[in-house]
């Protein structure tokens, strides 16, 4: 582990050999992908922790599972753990994140939930554009996790909808695959009609694809 | 040459992605240098300069036909690779389209000759067939022989793969072809063409195009310690092409643009000394290959070999390591000074993992948890065990940062449909099914 350590400020960024492009991961994100905070190394016993969430594919070569401890007395986070399958800023953000739910004793759940991939982000330095949504796997852990908790400690009026809504009915395209369209780098209409033909057929959802658009290109990349 | 030591961090790098690009060679540095100051000429002057500089690329020109068992009059000198495989398939296609316009390759081509084809269909009106290699990432010559139609003008299949290292069969499809050809009434100088890319191949197999029955072939300089930015493409005798760049008529109109003289001498050179050490290095390399897949597999659970193990170049290994992804393996290994490289999404402009891999018929899993290393004339057995010893220590900590735990033999749990939210794809091959929805009116 020293060793390891000794080696993180090495001033080299990564680079794609295929573009060239540097994958400019920031001495923070290097920090929490070569030591990762809050692991689960040992498997939990059952009720060992009061919810599990999951998200995320091994196909896609992203997942992402989160084990919480909650207080709940006082609603706060007590101890989150984790285990990633993905690169290299898929396992920062993680470890990023469960360090930012666990500081000051613990955040309120509420709180917790309305960190953003944006502030996990911020906290990391920045990531390469394209890796963004690796990042955003892990506050949607969370919410499955804490969904799962919800349903479990009977507080089912607090559970998050997670579903879909149809936007361009011909193609039957919906909000969520516009946000990953976002994700994928689209930041305007034509990009995200290049990617997902979207109001090609159906120009009467333009304008609520554009408000969309907007929305989840400042949810990810920030204002400006 | 062993392990460099970076002195600054004092950690031994070993360079294991030689079919990435490998460093230039001392000799071939060598023989360039006088191209850099003392032939100062542009070959296409008529002064004792320019003439100097013109006989240095003939004679450059003659080594590299000598070795590839070709005339002079049949080495087109390029920029890359890259753009010898361009030239081929655009340029050939391009000019016999009159004839047909069918286009036959397979799908682990490099992207250079995959885009190319796919933007000649995509904008250009031509009918592609991109067949499947088998399980261990070899064509099927036949296969390659019943499609080709009398609409066919260019067979593009590589010599040797550049991510698995598997050797396709170029002299037996080179026969079939000769074969269909005769068959249907088709001389020497009627199309379909065969073009290989050898870049791979190159260091280690016999060029000679005469027993390899190619029509073109395709060789470059940054993976045989030559220079980057040198590419050739042979077009033999009676076939022609439809240029790419114009200009001043230089390299029979083919390839305009002033020689790099430097470069090609580089080139030639480096060609020379690879294939003078060729069988040497086979022997040597074959050795440290079979050892490197040994001491995987023995190490390291969970782990599959990619490619055939016989037909295959002696420098490349290739492994799927389950359970964990490749970008995070390979920046561990980089933290330990092993250059690696993987076949996995993250580790691609595109975000899609590699085509080779899912060729190979193996799920995404596979091709995420990709490793390759690619040997080299600087490697030796010390660097390998080196290598070894720091992937079994990434990969017991990766796997313990990871939530997944196939077993073998379990494939067929991977990857349930429902868990790709549109359509039951994953994101990068989506893409390409909306394609044809946007063309429909």
């Amino acid at each position: 582990m020293k060793k390891v350590k000794k080696k993180i400020n090495f001033k080299s960024d990564v680079m794609n050999q295929s573009t060239g492009q540097s994958w400019v991961y920031s001495d923070v994100v290097k920090d929490h992908f070569f030591n990762p905070q809050n692991l689960l190394l040992e498997d939990p016993e059952p009720g060992e922790y009061d919810a599990v969430g999951e998200v995320g594919s091994p196909a896609c070569g992203d997942v992402m599972k989160m084990w919480v401890k909650v207080d709940k007395k006082s609603d706060k986070i007590k101890d989150l753990r984790w285990r990633t399958f993905g690169c290299g800023s898929a396992i920062a953000a993680t470890s990023m994140f469960s360090a930012m739910v666990k500081e000051a004793g613990g955040m309120k759940i509420n709180l917790a939930l309305k960190i953003k991939p944006q502030d996990i982000m911020k906290r990391l330095g920045g990531l390469p554009e394209r890796k963004i949504h690796c990042s955003v796997l892990a506050d949607k852990a969370f919410r499955k996790a804490m969904n799962n908790y919800f349903r479990v400690s009977d507080q089912p009026q607090r559970i998050i909808a997670l579903s879909g809504r149809i936007i361009d009915k011909r193609l039957n395209i919906t909000d969520k695959d516009i946000e990953e369209a976002v994700l994928e780098g689209a930041r305007n209409l034509v990009e995200v009609q290049r990617k997902l033909k979207v109001g090609v057929g159906d120009k009467a959802a333009i304008p609520e694809l554009e408000q969309l658009i907007r929305f989840y290109v400042e949810k990810y990349y920030g204002k400006g | 040459m062993s392990m460099v030591k970076n002195k600054k961090n004092n950690i031994a790098r070993v360079y294991l992605d030689n079919a990435a690009t490998t460093p230039t060679a001392k000799e071939v540095l060598k023989a360039m240098t006088p191209y850099f100051f003392d032939v100062l000429g542009n070959p296409s002057a008529l002064h004792f300069d320019g003439r100097r500089a013109k006989g240095a690329l003939g004679l450059a020109r003659q080594q590299v036909a000598k070795i590839i068992n070709a005339e002079s009059a049949e080495i087109i000198f390029c920029g890359s690779g890259t753009e010898s495989d361009n030239l081929a398939i655009l340029g050939a296609a391009r000019l016999y389209k009159p004839k047909g316009a069918h286009l036959l390759t397979t799908n682990i081509e490099h992207h250079a000759v995959l885009h190319s084809v796919e933007r000649l269909e995509n904008k250009e009106g031509f009918k592609v067939s991109i067949l499947g290699v088998e399980e261990n990432g070899i064509i099927n010559s036949k296969k390659i022989f019943a499609n080709i139609s009398p609409e066919t003008i260019l067979i593009s299949v590589m010599y040797a793969n550049n991510e698995i290292g598997t050797i396709q069969p170029i002299k037996k499809i080179g026969g079939l072809i000769k074969k269909w050809k005769q068959k249907n009434n088709r001389g020497p100088t009627e199309p379909p063409f065969f073009h290989t890319d050898a870049c791979q191949a190159a260091g280690y197999l016999d060029l000679d195009v005469k027993k390899l029955g190619v029509d073109l072939m395709t060789l470059n300089g940054s993976k045989i310690y030559g220079p980057k930015g040198v590419g050739v493409l042979y077009v033999r005798r009676g076939i022609s092409l439809e240029p790419l760049i114009f200009g001043g008529g230089q390299e029979r109109g083919l390839r305009s643009g002033t020689e790099n003289l430097a470069g090609i001498v580089g080139f030639a050179k480096a060609l020379e000394l690879a294939q003078k050490n060729r069988k040497k290095e086979i022997s040597r390399l074959t050795i440290l290959r079979d050892y490197f897949f040994k001491q995987i597999l023995k190490n390291i659970p969970k782990t599959f070999i990619n490619g055939d193990l016989k037909n295959r170049l002696p420098n490349n290994v290739n492994v799927s390591i389950l359970d964990i992804e490749g970008e995070a393996m390979l920046l561990y290994l980089d933290e330990a000074g092993v250059s690696a490289s993987t076949g996995s999404a993250c580790d691609s402009s595109r975000l899609e993992p590699s085509h080779v891999i899912l060729a190979l018929g193996r799920p995404y899993e596979y091709a995420h948890g990709s490793l390759r290393f690619t040997l080299g004339k600087q490697t030796t057995k010390k660097e390998i065990d080196y290598t070894v010893k720091e992937l079994k220590r990434v990969t017991e900590k990766l796997r313990k940062i990871s939530p997944l735990n196939f077993k073998l033999g379990e494939e067929k749990l991977f990857c349930p449909s429902r868990i790709f939210v549109q359509g039951g794809r994953p994101h990068w091959e989506r893409k390409k099914i909306n394609k044809p929805a946007a063309v429909k009116p």
